[in-house]
C-alpha cells in the first residue's frame, strides 16, 4: 500500500489515539458496560489498521513492530491461562476474588445500578488479558498481510 | 436442466424456511428456561458484575472462551507461518 495524501494522515494522527483509548474503555469496562475483551481488541486493532492505509506499508514499520505485537499476544494467552489455573485451588475457572473484599473483590448491588469498577473478581483481568491478546492478534494479521502484499507485487514487477 | 433442478431445490428449501418462521413461538419466551432464569438471578450475587453476558462468557463458560483465544492463537500462528519467507 502507498502512502496516502497529506490531508488523510494528518486526520489519522488526530483520531489514532482516540480509537486506542476506546478500544481500551470497551475492555477495562468489561463487566459493567455492553463490550469485553475481544469487542474491544477489535476496535483497538481497527486503529492499527488506519495507521497503515493512511502512512503506507514501508512508513508504518516504524509505528507498529510485528515481533512486539507477536510478544504481546503470547503473554495475553499465557495471562489468560494463568488466571484460570489460579483458582484450581476449587475448580479451573473458579472465580476465588468474586465477593472477597480483596482486588475487585467489592459486592454488587443486586438490581440495577450505575455499576462499581471495583466489582468483577477475576473477569475485568481476563477481560485485559483476552483484549491485549485479540488487540495484538489482529494487529500481526493486518500488518504481516500488508506486508506479504508488498513482497508480492514487487516480485511480479522483477 | 441444471437450473431447473437448483430452483426446485431452492423452492423446496424456501418453503420449508418460510413454515418454521411462521411457526416460531414468540420472542423471549423460551419453552425449557431453568438455566437462563439461574443465570439472571445468580449472576451478579455470584461474581459480583453487572454485565450478566460477561459473567457467562469469562466464568461460567470460561472453557468456551479459552477455546476462542486459542483459535485466534492459532490462526496467527497459521498466518505468520504460511508467509514465513516474506521480509
Amino acid at each position: 500500500m502507498n502512502e496516502m495524501s497529506k490531508i488523510v494522515r494528518t486526520v489519522a494522527n488526530f483520531v489514532y489515539g482516540f480509537i486506542i483509548i476506546f478500544g481500551f474503555y470497551i475492555i477495562v469496562h468489561g463487566h459493567l458496560t455492553p463490550g469485553g475483551g475481544f469487542q474491544g481488541g477489535a476496535v483497538a486493532a481497527s486503529a492499527f489498521a488506519l495507521i497503515l492505509v493512511s502512512y503506507g506499508t514501508i512508513n508504518s514499520q516504524k509505528f507498529l513492530k510485528k515481533d512486539i505485537l507477536s510478544l504481546f499476544e503470547s503473554f495475553g494467552l499465557t495471562l489468560f491461562i494463568l488466571l484460570a489455573f489460579s483458582g484450581l485451588g476449587i475448580t479451573f475457572f473458579y472465580n476465588f476474588l468474586a465477593n472477597s473484599g480483596n482486588w475487585f473483590g467489592n459486592t454488587a448491588v443486586i438490581g440495577i445500578n450505575p455499576g462499581d469498577m471495583n466489582t468483577g473478581g477475576l473477569i475485568p483481568l481476563m477481560n485485559i488479558a483476552v483484549g491485549l491478546e485479540v488487540l495484538s492478534a489482529l494487529g500481526v494479521i493486518v500488518l504481516i498481510m500488508a506486508k506479504a502484499a508488498e513482497f508480492t507485487k514487487k516480485k511480479e514487477n522483477s | 436442466m441444471k437450473k431447473i433442478i437448483f430452483a426446485i431445490a431452492f423452492l423446496i428449501f424456501f418453503s420449508f424456511l418460510m413454515f418454521s418462521a411462521i411457526n416460531m413461538r414468540s420472542f423471549g419466551d423460551p419453552v425449557i428456561s431453568e438455566m437462563d432464569d439461574y443465570f439472571i438471578e445468580n449472576a451478579q450475587k455470584e461474581t459480583g458484575s453487572n454485565n450478566v453476558v460477561t459473567s457467562i462468557v469469562f466464568d461460567y463458560r470460561g472453557f468456551d472462551t479459552l477455546g476462542e483465544a486459542t483459535v485466534l492463537f492459532t490462526a496467527v500462528v497459521g498466518i505468520v507461518a504460511l508467509f514465513r519467507g516474506v521480509k
